[in-house]
């Protein structure tokens, strides 16, 4: 497969059972690129990226990451990945120092010139703010710091390609905000390729160069943050009357629709509105029909908004 | 550098970190200093009490029968809870993501679990010399201690490995692990001779490493004429080499396999899925 690109993904199907939970889904993720996976709770969101994680055996289609197929991938494969993991108590009388100090070494055999794995452990801690806490007891530390020692393990072995999978899950405004600082300065920094999931649209439009948008176990949407907004926002909906009469209308550029509707019918036009749909309201419709448990109409209907 | 080897040689890092991280954590020191005083207290107990036909003592006789039973319990129950623990609170997750982590994981789970049973075996043994007479009959017995004990660990490890790998949560080890090994140890002539079980469970406790590990560690201890106890009357010192090599030999080819199955079904859905679990259970 073609090496500009970090990952591609080809008609991947999962099904568990009697149920499919990714029906066909494609996408490539350009090499050095953020990439988000957005989309409502069991839309799939996991499933793929626990598939190119080589974590999970896929049930069909053809899956590449870093020129290998994650299912069969080799350790040299590994030590080029990064993930991010959710722990909740694993190395509780560990040191954040001692943890990342073990685990880096793994990294040592697969240093190059040009990438010197591990990082240094003390500019890591640096990088995530656990300088002050890296002697503490891993079970002392906050839920916040906790997910930034898995980060700072994550990324531990200088990793050409990470996955984060609800990296932000649980924390609170600030604790977020200071991760996507983090996660722009890992892309600026290593030119890491990174494809995080995420269920927050805002979250997606923060930080990613490409977003996904995954519901009822396929792609509904795949582009820019702002080509996604201007896909949806193209079309705004007019609606005026004239002598008691309702219109409406849709238009591409309403501001030149209504200079026509004055110049037509002058002083006749009252209750003008103009609604601009947003990508916001767009999203929430789609998670709201998706949780209501009609994925796949849910998926329509928002292919049918961002056509 | 080889990759490999390097990742072996991590885990026994890992495996000696955790080792003091244990001894040092008063949970730990309390457990071994519980199960010592239970044994410490009982033998005490029975100091004076004879064993017919032998002119021994309670505690010589039943001593090396219990440092059998703390071995075959210590690396069974501990690899197996450790091992169905690991499994849900992502620390075997952890070691999949890095390169050939999972190595590094198991061998450090060899070198802790046998480091533990040093503390275990010296909180029973060091007081017993100095309370009770006639602990080891010849100082030669040292030699029969260390190739019992490395033998009978290699045969009932992997045992606990396989428990631990197999049981759906750790809250099941109850059931699936300590269950069985209760049982084994209860008919394994630890405490009272297996000639006076029904014949069947005679049979089936010389089945299991558990009956072997005890009788060797009696034969090390032991004086001569105390083979007079055993079945057939001797220490049968080649079958106990027999069945525990088979039994090592047996989890050497098993063990891999089922942890590599382990690890194969490792994914953060999984750990998801424990830590859900238990936030409901202790609701």
């Amino acid at each position: 497969m073609d090496h500009a690109h970090a990952i591609s993904v080809r008609g991947l199907r999962m099904r568990y059972g009697d149920n499919d939970v990714l029906t066909g889904v494609d996408f490539d993720v350009r090499a050095g690129e953020v990439r988000c996976l957005l989309g409502p709770n069991g839309a799939g969101k996991t499933t793929t990226i626990e598939i190119l994680e080589g974590f999970r055996v896929r049930s069909a289609g053809e899956v590449s990451v870093l020129g290998q197929d994650p299912a069969r991938a080799d350790e040299d494969w590994r030590a080029r990945t990064g993930v991010v993991l959710q722990s909740w108590r694993d190395h509780p009388r560990w040191t954040a120092r001692r943890l990342l100090t073990q685990l880096g070494g793994y990294y040592t055999p697969y240093s190059t010139p040009e990438r010197p794995r591990p990082y240094d452990v003390e500019e890591l801690l640096e990088t995530v703010g656990l300088t002050e806490l890296a002697d503490r007891k891993i079970a002392t530390l906050s839920g916040g710091q906790r997910r930034r020692l898995d980060v700072a393990i994550g990324i531990i072995g200088r990793p050409e390609l990470l996955f984060l999978d609800e990296p932000t899950a649980g924390f609170d405004p600030q604790a977020r905000r200071e991760f996507h600082g983090l996660v722009r300065r890992l892309s600026g920094l290593e030119q890491t390729t990174i494809l995080l999931t995420t269920h927050d649209l805002d979250e997606a439009e923060k930080l990613a160069d490409r977003v996904l948008i995954l519901a009822g176990g396929r792609i509904v949407a795949d582009d820019t943050p702002a080509g996604l907004a201007s896909r949806v926002e193209g079309e705004a909906q007019v609606r005026w009357s004239i002598e008691g009469e309702r219109f409406t209308a849709t238009a591409a550029d309403p501001t030149g629709f209504v200079r026509g509707l004055f110049a037509e019918h002058g002083e006749d036009v009252a209750d003008l509105e103009i609604l601009r749909p947003r990508l916001e309201d767009s999203y929430l419709a789609l998670v709201q029909q998706h949780e209501a448990g009609d994925a796949e109409a849910a998926a329509q209907m928002f292919t049918e908004v961002t056509g | 550098m080889n990759a490999p080897l390097h990742a072996i040689r991590l885990g026994i890092g890992r495996g000696w970190t955790e080792f003091l991280q244990s001894i040092r954590s008063t949970q730990d020191q309390g457990y071994y200093v519980f199960t010592g005083l239970l044994v410490l207290g009982y033998l005490f107990l029975r100091r004076n009490t004879e064993v017919e036909g032998t002119g021994l003592m309670v505690p010589s006789v039943a001593l090396p029968s219990i440092l059998g039973a703390l071995v075959a319990f210590g690396v069974v129950i501990g690899p197996a809870y450790a091992l169905a623990m690991e499994k849900e609170d992502g620390t075997l997750l952890r070691h999949k993501a890095v390169p050939h982590g999972l190595a590094g994981y198991f061998t450090s789970q060899l070198v802790l679990q046998s480091l533990g049973l040093v503390p275990q075996l010296l909180i029973v043994l060091v007081p017993s010399f100095l309370l009770f007479d006639d602990v080891m009959a010849s100082p030669a017995g040292w030699f029969t201690v260390a190739w019992v004990l490395a033998l009978g660990m290699l045969a009932t490890m992997p045992i606990g490995m396989v428990i631990g790998s197999l049981v759906p949560s750790t809250q099941k080890v109850g059931t699936w692990g300590m269950l069985p090994v209760m049982v084994l140890a209860g008919i394994s002539g630890i405490f009272y001779p297996v000639q006076r079980l029904w014949d069947w469970v005679e049979v089936l406790a010389q089945v299991f490493p558990m009956y072997w590990l005890g009788l060797g560690m009696r034969s090390a201890f032991l004086p001569e004429g105390a083979a007079a106890l055993e079945v057939g009357g001797t220490w049968r010192t080649w079958e106990t080499l027999g069945v525990l090599g088979a039994w090592a030999v047996l989890g050497a080819l098993v063990t891999p396999r089922v942890l590599r199955r382990m690890s194969r079904r490792s994914t953060g859905s999984q750990v998801e899925a424990a830590r859900e679990a238990a936030v409901q259970w202790v609701r």
